[in-house]
């Protein structure tokens, strides 16, 4: 079931209420349904801090420190993204999100045949070390930690943000940054996939174990629930599936022999704020404590800090409207408040614009300013966890513990999270899911302002980003001049290391850094990895 | 008489991931009872003129989302001509600006369907105007 219900007879009064998950909210809340559920403070809930962290990782919560915002930035070409982070730098933002262009993503370089058109188009180019230079151009990467939206390549960008952070003088040891990748949650839903589950899980596996000495204040992967939901997952579902996969990328680095301790505490999340409000702020309460427990019980985690479910709840893309668009600001602002009652560490929101395109830097800082204003005005940052305790609240919460792990088991039923990805069981499932949600937006069974209710006429146009195509031609020159200007003999030497390690099956990492440093391009290190390990087969769905 | 069993092929063109949107319409035209063919993620566009041409549809249907439906329509108008294939009809849906529709259609595509578009819609589109051979 994807579409919440409201069942409702002749005179609009609702005689109940189904949520996306299947939980039906009664009208009202009392102490009976506490002991319905079998209710125990210290048990299901605990103190903030305490496991199993269901009101919280941190005692204190926000009056320690408020969230870090980290707004999704990176256009055309390296010196305009360095500009745009100095400007986001100076309105405020304590971290940083780098969104990276498509050829980027799938590994091909400005001047290769299918990058034509989408050359810094929806984020920031990157063929060589020389980019990342620019980008990050007096930017203390010692104090400010860097989102990387990247996927199929991370293990390419992460040596890249070595590389550069070296180039600058920077320990390895004392520079952040957070690679997205997760290649299970691109195989379900945002599709930026190249190589197959099997070598890319490995892939994954190669960052995670080389951070742990190299990088460790790295957060070597953070898994997207987010584009799962965004798929068509129900906000169950988007927990289930997160957990299960991240259980996989830690089932690859155990069977290389290390302690779980050693890494699993800097896994991070990335979920998603849209929907009916109580059932994401019991969504995120129950994830916190089935993480805390799934790592205690099935891996036996002993270190308490890394039981935290650490996490950016933000974006709430698929709740935003093409109608209206001045619309999401206000759509924003609630879904800034979701993510704040339910303890995010780390928040951003998409911008308004984002159903036309990506994001101005107008619309960029308007988000912003709404997290700010929430976060500074009106006294969220008062008291943790202040929905604790609602007979409401409490019994969800539980009620999604129970319909997450339903989810859970199912997936391990079918075979486990590799096996779904692989057969397509999961995409299957989210895509019958979106066109029940779309159906349901055209029977009116699901409300959406402006697209079903309230509706006007045209709508009326928003300021644009335009793509720069003088932009995408210095890049590609750039890129030549990069090309004829670095030792051929350095270039020819990684490469064929890099090749030997991937044939072997060896940590690749090390080898990749020495590539970049080399101005090897993304590109070519791509190639090597296409060449041994192919491509992935997509899933029949149809 | 019967009449003819109208067949789409959906498309996803270039490197864009995001395919909500065309299995979703894929999913809406099947129930119609059209039969669709979806080309999975990452195609260029000689792989969807093989597919059109291969599987004989009657209708493309273009999901984009990155802003470069210009540079894609344009591509595969210019196929479309060389293989001598001008009897498709072709529509295009995704992230669509409405100031970009005018210049599709100049371009020779026949519906526009941003997201958001009804799904309804679409549906009708396709059944009046498809070009029956």
């Amino acid at each position: 079931m994807a579409v919440a219900r409201y069942i409702k007879d002749e005179k609009d009064r609702i005689l109940d209420v189904i949520l996306e998950s299947g939980i039906h909210v009664k009208p009202s809340y009392t102490p009976d349904d506490l002991n319905r559920i079998g209710f125990d403070y210290e048990k299901d809930v605990a103190d903030p801090g305490q496991y199993p962290f269901t009101r919280g990782i941190h005692p204190l919560g926000y009056r320690s420190r408020a969230w870090t915002t980290r707004q999704y930035t990176g256009f055309g070409s390296p010196e305009e993204t360095n500009e745009r982070f100095k400007l986001m730098i100076s309105h405020g933002q304590t971290g940083l999100n780098v969104a990276f262009d498509l050829p980027t993503q799938m590994g091909y370089d400005s001047d290769h045949p299918m990058s034509e058109g989408e050359v810094g188009r929806v984020g920031m180019a990157v063929d060589t070390l020389r980019d990342f230079e620019i980008a990050f151009k007096d930017i203390q990467m010692d104090k400010v930690g860097a989102g990387l939206t990247i996927n199929a390549v991370a293990s390419i960008v992460l040596a890249m943000y070595q590389a550069v952070g070296e180039k600058y003088g920077y320990d390895p040891k004392t520079i952040s940054a957070t690679p997205q990748n997760d290649i299970l949650k691109e195989m379900v839903g945002r599709g930026a996939w190249i190589f197959p589950v099997e070598p890319a899980v490995k892939l994954i596996g190669d960052t995670i174990e080389y951070s742990m000495t190299v990088m460790p204040r790295t957060n070597p992967v953070s898994v997207c629930g987010y584009h799962i939901r965004e798929s068509g997952a129900t906000p169950s579902q988007e927990i289930a599936y997160a957990i299960l996969i991240a259980n996989a990328y830690i089932d690859n680095v155990l069977a290389r022999g290390y302690d779980i301790d050693a890494f699993v505490g800097r896994f991070s999340f990335n979920l998603n704020v849209f929907g009916n409000m109580w059932e994401q702020v019991a969504k995120f309460r129950a994830a916190r404590k089935l993480w805390a427990r799934n790592l205690k019980e099935k891996y036996n985690v002993k270190n308490q800090q890394n039981l935290f479910l650490r996490g950016l709840f933000g974006g709430g893309g698929y709740g935003l409207t093409k109608a209206q668009p001045e619309n999401n600001i206000m759509r924003g602002a609630y879904y800034a408040l979701v993510a704040a009652l339910s303890g995010a560490q780390t928040t951003a929101l998409c911008s308004y614009d984002e159903a036309y395109t990506i994001p101005t830097p107008h619309s960029a800082l308007l988000s912003l300013r709404t997290l700010q204003i929430l976060m500074d005005e009106t006294g969220l940052r008062d008291t943790v966890d202040p929905l604790a305790g609602s007979y409401f609240i409490e019994t969800l919460t539980k009620e999604m513990e129970n319909k997450i792990e339903e989810e859970m088991e199912k997936i391990e039923k079918y075979g486990g999270m590799i096996k779904a990805v692989s057969n397509g069981y999961i995409q299957k499932l989210v895509a019958r899911q979106a066109y029940e949600v779309e159906k349901g937006l055209e029977t009116g069974e699901l409300l959406k302002v402006g697209v079903n209710i309230y509706k006007e006429g045209e709508s009326k146009e928003v300021e644009l980003h335009e793509y720069n195509y003088e932009s995408a031609e210095r890049q590609i020159k750039a890129l030549k001049q990069v090309k004829s200007r670095r030792s051929q003999r350095d270039v020819a030497r990684t490469l064929k290391e890099l090749e030997t390690v991937t044939k072997e099956g060896r940590n690749v990492m090390p080898c990749l850094v020495e590539c970049c440093k080399a101005y090897v391009t993304l590109g070519e290190m791509t190639d090597i990895f296409r060449q041994e390990f192919s491509e992935f087969q997509e899933p029949a769905l149809f | 008489m019967h009449e003819k069993i109208i067949k789409v092929l959906i498309a996803k063109p270039g490197l864009d991931g995001h395919d909500r949107g065309a299995k979703v319409v894929s999913q809406a035209l099947k129930e119609a009872g059209m039969e669709v063919i979806y080309s999975g993620l990452h195609k260029t566009i000689d792989q969807i003129i093989h597919i059109a041409i291969q599987e004989d549809v009657d209708v493309i249907g273009l999901s984009i989302m990155t802003g470069a439906h210009i540079q894609i329509v344009e591509k595969l108008m210019k196929k479309m001509k060389e293989e001598d294939i001008f009897d498709k009809t072709v529509f295009v849906g995704g992230v669509i600006p409405t100031k970009d529709v005018s210049k599709l259609k100049e371009l020779g595509v026949a519906g526009v369907f941003p997201g958001g578009t009804p799904l309804s819609e679409t549906i009708e589109f396709i059944k009046n105007n498809v070009k029956k051979t």
